[in-house]
């Protein structure tokens, strides 16, 4: 049996599809376990989806083939929460907020703070505490 | 000994060996005081961080007809108009006109003085709004219009109060998040906030003030600029470790610059949750080595310098002094403190990675020969201290 892989990704589905059920499919018809970190159904019915999925690298191809049927369009870099390197500080003051040290000193010599987009669950509290306004959601 | 004179003939000669308040500490370790303070010329000293009371001097020149600004807004935040004509003052912590503030607790704050002063450095066209009464000789009563600083006559930073020598950290023992300028504080002393350079910075590396006084040269935000007085509330005269590093905030300095020249990564508006907005600043400055006691003083490290820990929800508000105890920056800078038995998550308002940048950037300016160190024409006051504002039932 091939090895199972996680995956960050971030669905965006346009009006017409948000009311079909498609994570219990992905669950269901494709094995994935899935995380689902953040969902947003927008005022205009576009929806947004930050999510985690676990299962062989055949299972989530097989399973995006069968997202994508739908209109839905996939951004497998995961970029829910967004870190503008240009406006960080390096203050650190994000650290103590971040619960999964997404956010971290990545150099204790020069205190240079690095975000791991890997690790983000996307709570947001960065976005609600940067003094810099440098963390963002895209959604 | 060194004097004044002979250093800034070697920063003009090119020879002049600089290095950082961090570099000079295992530089005098290696070396011995005696050596280092021989062959070491000046120790550069910096520090990045959120500084309220800062603001700066705009004159827009003349219009046609001419106006006699009674009241003006920049990008819809308010400047004080009660100076000549055409010169305004715009302070770092003013909100914009129509922000709710608290009203929806904790307001969002996502523009204001601070980030008008930053988008001003950054070359941004701005909107100028303005009203008058109308006088004879200024009869416009209204202006709209868009600039740049370029377009401007002078845009001086004017700060009241940069560069505390020291700072609390802050705590909070209530059952409830509060929002304070030091950041969110949960509840029960779930997390602590401190917002200082340490051992890179200005004061606490010239703790008696033998360098840094009225008149001395320093880099704000990529620029030379000086210390114009002592900054407001300054207190030299308070506690004090045997080493001399003062253990509360202590001495202030008030620096000016011209904006025009500043650098915008180095001015930065600054959003606090439920507090209100500020500004953000990068200042650099050169502790000239005149004798080994001054340069003993720049060895000051993190684990020396002791800040006082302090309850935001009560004691600070109330004013009633009270000290929880003393951390130094080392544990500060680890991400974690002891207090009461009780471990405590650590963040930092000020950027050590930023200070850094600034006193490599200061050093190389000076072994260049493009930044001269400046004497001071008056020092500043070592034994005073704060006084409260008492409030008075009658005028007595």
């Amino acid at each position: 049996m091939s090895q199972t892989v996680t995956k960050k990704l971030m669905l965006f589905f346009p009006r017409c599809e948000c009311e079909k059920p498609i994570i219990y499919h992905l669950v269901k018809d494709h094995n994935l376990v899935v995380n689902v970190y953040r969902a947003k159904v927008t005022p205009e019915e576009e929806g947004y989806l930050v999510l985690d999925v676990t299962g062989t690298e055949e299972d989530i191809e097989r399973a995006m083939a069968f997202v994508k049927t739908f209109n839905v369009s996939i951004n497998y870099t995961g970029k829910g929460v967004t870190v503008d390197m240009d406006r960080c500080t390096h203050c650190g003051h994000c650290i103590t907020y971040c619960p999964t040290e997404a956010l971290y000193i990545a150099d204790e010599a020069t205190r240079e703070v690095a975000f791991s987009e890997r690790d983000c669950i996307e709570c947001l509290a960065c976005i609600r505490v940067c003094p810099f306004g440098a963390c963002a959601s895209a959604f | 000994m060194k004097t004044y004179e002979q250093i800034n003939d070697r920063i003009e000669s090119g020879k002049a060996v600089v290095l950082t308040a961090e570099e000079i500490i295992d530089y005098v370790e290696k070396k011995g005081l005696a050596a280092a303070a021989k062959e070491v010329d000046v120790v550069t000293t910096a520090t990045f961080g959120p500084m309220c009371s800062s603001g700066c001097v705009l004159n827009f020149g003349h219009s046609k007809p001419k106006i006699r600004m009674s009241e003006a807004w920049v990008e819809d935040v308010l400047v004080y108009t009660g100076l000549a004509a055409v010169d305004v003052y715009l302070g770092a912590t003013q909100l914009r006109h129509g922000d709710p503030a608290n009203m929806y607790h904790p307001g969002e704050f996502r523009y204001g003085g601070g980030h008008v002063i930053e988008d001003l450095v950054a070359g941004k066209t701005l909107q100028l709004f303005a009203l008058s009464y109308g006088t004879d000789c200024y009869p416009l009563r209204e202006i709209r219009t868009y600039f740049t600083i370029d377009d401007l006559n002078q845009a001086i930073m004017v700060n009241p109060r940069n560069c505390y020598q020291n700072y609390n950290v802050a705590v909070n023992d209530s059952d409830k998040t509060i929002y304070t300028y030091m950041g969110p504080l949960e509840p029960d002393r779930k997390n602590a906030n401190y917002c200082s350079a340490g051992q890179l910075s200005p004061l606490l590396n010239d703790p008696y003030y033998e360098t840094i006084g009225v008149g001395t040269r320093v880099w704000l935000a990529g620029t030379h600029g000086h210390v114009y007085a002592e900054g407001t509330q300054h207190a030299g005269g308070g506690e004090r470790t045997p080493d001399g590093v003062p253990k509360d905030g202590a001495g202030t300095l008030a620096l000016t610059g011209d904006m025009k020249q500043m650098r915008p990564e180095f001015v930065r508006g600054v959003t606090l949750r439920g507090y209100g907005v500020s500004l953000a600043l990068g200042i650099g400055i050169p502790i000239p080595l005149l004798n080994e006691e001054i340069l003993k003083r720049t060895c000051v490290r993190d684990r020396d310098i002791l800040a006082p820990v302090i309850d935001y929800s009560t004691n600070y508000p109330q004013n009633t002094g009270k000290v929880i105890s003393y951390v130094n920056y080392e544990q500060l800078r680890s991400g974690r403190i002891e207090l009461e038995g009780r471990e405590v998550a650590v963040g930092s308002l000020s950027s050590y990675h930023k200070a850094l940048e600034i006193a490599h950037l200061l050093a190389d300016e000076i072994r260049r020969g493009d930044f001269r160190l400046a004497e001071p024409i008056a020092p500043l006051p070592k034994d005073t201290t704060t006084k409260p504002l008492v409030i008075r039932e009658k005028a007595s």
